[in-house]
C-alpha cells in the first residue's frame, strides 16, 4: 500500500524536472532489489480488488457482509448442530417463552422455535439467491439481448419490460401461487419424491419472473452506451464474433450495476417470499419458513408474542444486512465515487 | 398535448388487453374444474354435467371464453360471486372506499414525513440529523410491514392497550374509525415514508449542487428563497413522479396491512378470494389493479411532462 502511495506521489514530481528522475530511478532500483513479490502483488490490483478495498472501508456493508454470512452458515448447518426435531409435538409445553432448554421458546403445538427457525431460513434465504438469480439472469439475458441488437427485436422486448412492469405484482403472485401450488407439488413429489420442491421451485420462478424488468433496464442502457465506445469497435474490427462482443467485451463492463441489483434483489425476494407464506399462500403450513411462523403466530400475539417477534427480528436482520451490503457494493462499484 | 395524450391512452389500452389476456389465460390454463363440486352428487349424472359444461360454456375454446369476458366485462358485468352469492361488482365497489381511505391517508402521512426529512437532510448533508434520518430510512425500507404490523398491534393494543386491533366496520362517529384506522395507516405510512426520504434526499442532493442554485446564492438571495423556490421545485418533479408510480406498491402493502388489521376493504376481498377459489372476484380485482397501475403510469409521465418543460411530449 505504501509503496503504491510512494509511487503515485513520485509520479507528478517526476515530470517537473531531469533531478527528480534521479531518485524516482533510485527507487525503482530499490523495489526490484527488494524482491519480485511486492511488485507482482501490486500489478495484479484489478478492478474487483479495488472494488473490494473500496468495500472494507464501508463498515456497515462490512458488518452486514458479516452478519450475512453467518446467518447462511448458521442455517444451513445448524440443525446438524442443534438437532432438535422441527415437527416434535408435546402439548405439554406449548407456548413457552425463550428459556436455557428452548433458546427461541416453542410454538402453539410445542414445537422447538430454535429448530424451526433455523430449518425455515434456510429455505428463506435459499428462496432469496435462487429467485434474485432466476431475475438477475431473465434480466440480463433481455436486457442485453435488446441493447445489443436494437431494432425490432429491442423495441419488442422492450415494449414486454412495460407490459410486465404494469402487472399488478402482488395479486398476480398470490394467484399463481394459489392456483398452481398443489398441481407443482404433485408433479415434483412423483418425480423427486421431495415434498417441498415443487413449492420452491414455483415461489422462485414466480418471483423472478415478475421482478427482471429492472435489470433489463438496466441492462438495456448500459449495452446502448458501451456498444458505442472504441473498445467494442476495436473489438469488431479484429474480428470479433457476435457472443464474443456480448460475453468477453460489454457484459464485463456493465456487471456492477447488475451486481447491486442482485444483491438488493436477494433482501426484496425474502421479503416476498414472507409476504406470501404471512398470507398463508406460500410453503405448506407443515414446512417452517420465517413467513410461515408469521402467519401461525399473528392471531395469538397476545398469547405467545415471542412467537411473532423472533421469525420477524430474522427477517428484518437478514434483509438488513442484504441492504447494508447492497449500499457498500454499490458505492465500491461506482467509479465517480472512488477515492 | 393533445396528440401525446391520445398516443399514451392508445398504449395504455394496447397494454391493459395483453394484461387481461395473461390473467385470462392463467386463471383459465389453472388446473382444477369449477364444477368439481358436482363430482362426488350422486343426482348429478355424467351426462348432465356435461351438458352444464356446455351450457356455462366451460367447453368453449379458450379465446371465445376471453372474448366473452371481455364483453361482459366492459357492460360492468362482472359476474357472480362464488362466496357472496352476489354481483360481484357491487361486492367490490362496497369495499373500495376503506381500502381508498387507508392508501390515500398513508400516502398522504409518507409524504408529509418524507420531503421536509428528505430536504434538510440533504442541505445538511452528512450532519447528525442527515445520519440519523438516512440511518432510520434505511431500517424502515429493510422492515416488512407484515413485522411492523404485528408490532403494532403487540405494542399499543396488547400492551398499553390504547387502540382496538381489528377493524369494526360498525364503528360510527369519527373519534371511533381514528382509533381504528390510526395503526394501518401509520404501518403504511411510515413503510413508504421511509422509501421516499431516500428518494427525496438524492433528488435534493442533485439540484443543490447545480450551477443555478450556487448563482441564486452568489446574487444575495435568503438562504430560505434559494431552497424553496430555485432548489426544491426543480428536485421535486421527479418526486412527484415517483409517488404516482408508488401507488400501486401501496396497494400491495395494504394487502397485507388489511389483512393484519383485518380492515375490510379490497386487499382482504383479495386474500378471502383467493382462499375461497371466487374465481370471478380475483379476476376482478386483479385486473382492477392492472387498470390502477397503468393508469397512475400515463399520470407520472404527463405530470413529469407538464412539470419539467424540457420534456418534450410527442
Amino acid at each position: 500500500m505504501s509503496e503504491i502511495t510512494r509511487d503515485a506521489g513520485a509520479n507528478p514530481l517526476g515530470g517537473r524536472g531531469a533531478a527528480s528522475v534521479v531518485p524516482s530511478a533510485e527507487r525503482d532500483a530499490d523495489g526490484l532489489a527488494s524482491g519480485k513479490l511486492g511488485r507482482v502483488t501490486r500489478k495484479q490490483r484489478s478492478l474487483w480488488g479495488n472494488a473490494w478495498r473500496q468495500f472494507r472501508h464501508h463498515k456497515l456493508a462490512m458488518a452486514g457482509l458479516v452478519l450475512f454470512v453467518l446467518f447462511v452458515v448458521v442455517t444451513f448447518i445448524g440443525n446438524a448442530i442443534y438437532p432438535r426435531e422441527i415437527d416434535a409435538i408435546d402439548f405439554l409445553r406449548t407456548d413457552a417463552p425463550p428459556s436455557l432448554d428452548f433458546p427461541f421458546g416453542t410454538d402453539a403445538l410445542g414445537q422447538d422455535m430454535l429448530a424451526r427457525a433455523l430449518w425455515g431460513g434456510r429455505i428463506s434465504i435459499a428462496v432469496g439467491l435462487v429467485a434474485a438469480l432466476v431475475s438477475i439472469t431473465l434480466g440480463t439475458a433481455i436486457g442485453a439481448l435488446a441493447g445489443f441488437f436494437g431494432g425490432p427485436a429491442d423495441s419488442l422486448l422492450m415494449r414486454l419490460t412495460d407490459m410486465f412492469l404494469a402487472l399488478p405484482q402482488l395479486p398476480l403472485l398470490l394467484m399463481i401461487t394459489y392456483l398452481f401450488r398443489e398441481s407443482v407439488n404433485r408433479f415434483f413429489e412423483e418425480r423427486t419424491g421431495s415434498d417441498i420442491l415443487g413449492t420452491f421451485v414455483l415461489i422462485v420462478v414466480v418471483i423472478g419472473a415478475l421482478n427482471w424488468m429492472p435489470t433489463a433496464r438496466l441492462v438495456r442502457a448500459s449495452f446502448l452506451s458501451m456498444k458505442e465506445k472504441e473498445f467494442v469497435e476495436a473489438a469488431t474490427s479484429i474480428g470479433a464474433t457476435r457472443s464474443a462482443l456480448i460475453f468477453k467485451h460489454i457484459l464485463p463492463n456493465v456487471m456492477s450495476p447488475i451486481i447491486v441489483a442482485a444483491t438488493l434483489g436477494v433482501g426484496a425476494a425474502i421479503i416476498t417470499e414472507s409476504t406470501l407464506s404471512f398470507l398463508g399462500l406460500g410453503f405448506p403450513s407443515d414446512i417452517p419458513t420465517w413467513g410461515s411462523m408469521l402467519f401461525d403466530a399473528k392471531d395469538r400475539i397476545e398469547l405467545a408474542p415471542h412467537e411473532a417477534i423472533i421469525p420477524g427480528m430474522l427477517i428484518f436482520l437478514t434483509v438488513l444486512s442484504i441492504n447494508y451490503v447492497g449500499d457498500g457494493l454499490r458505492d465500491a462499484l461506482d467509479p465517480r465515487k472512488t477515492q | 398535448m393533445g396528440r401525446y395524450l391520445i398516443r399514451r391512452a392508445l398504449i395504455s389500452a394496447v397494454t391493459l388487453l395483453a394484461i387481461s389476456m395473461v390473467v385470462f389465460s392463467i386463471l383459465a390454463l389453472a388446473p382444477g374444474d369449477p364444477l368439481a363440486g358436482f363430482a362426488t352428487n350422486p343426482n348429478v349424472t355424467p351426462e348432465l354435467r356435461e351438458r352444464l359444461r356446455d351450457q356455462l360454456g366451460i367447453n368453449d375454446p379458450i379465446h371465445i371464453r376471453y372474448v366473452k369476458w371481455g364483453r361482459e366485462y366492459l357492460q360492468g358485468n362482472w359476474g357472480q360471486s362464488f362466496q357472496t352469492k352476489g354481483p360481484v361488482r357491487d361486492y367490490i365497489v362496497g369495499r373500495v372506499p376503506v381500502t381508498l381511505i387507508v392508501i390515500g391517508s398513508s400516502l398522504l402521512l409518507s409524504v408529509v414525513i418524507a420531503i421536509p426529512i428528505g430536504v434538510i437532510s440533504a442541505i445538511k448533508q452528512y450532519s447528525a440529523f442527515d445520519q440519523i434520518s438516512t440511518t432510520f430510512a434505511f431500517l424502515g425500507f429493510s422492515l416488512p410491514t407484515f413485522f411492523t404490523g404485528l408490532l403494532a398491534i403487540l405494542l399499543f393494543s396488547v400492551k398499553l392497550d390504547w387502540l382496538p386491533f381489528v377493524y369494526d366496520s360498525q364503528v360510527n362517529g369519527f373519534w371511533g374509525n381514528f382509533k381504528q384506522s390510526i395503526m394501518p395507516i401509520c404501518v403504511l405510512g411510515l413503510a413508504g415514508a421511509a422509501q421516499l426520504t431516500r428518494f427525496v434526499r438524492a433528488s435534493m442532493l442533485e439540484t443543490i449542487n447545480q450551477d443555478y442554485v450556487r448563482t441564486a446564492r452568489a446574487k444575495g438571495l435568503r438562504e430560505k428563497t434559494v431552497v424553496l423556490f430555485h432548489a426544491m421545485r426543480n428536485a421535486m418533479i421527479p418526486v412527484v413522479t415517483i409517488i404516482a408510480l408508488q401507488i400501486p406498491t401501496i396497494f400491495g402493502g395494504a394487502v397485507v396491512t388489511e389483512q393484519i388489521f383485518r380492515v375490510p376493504g379490497i386487499g382482504s376481498a383479495l386474500i378471502s378470494a383467493i382462499g375461497g377459489a371466487d374465481t370471478p372476484v380475483v379476476m376482478a380485482i386483479t385486473f382492477g389493479v392492472a387498470i390502477l397501475v397503468v393508469l397512475f403510469n400515463v399520470i407520472a409521465d404527463v405530470l413529469y411532462a407538464v412539470l419539467d418543460p424540457r420534456i418534450k411530449m410527442g
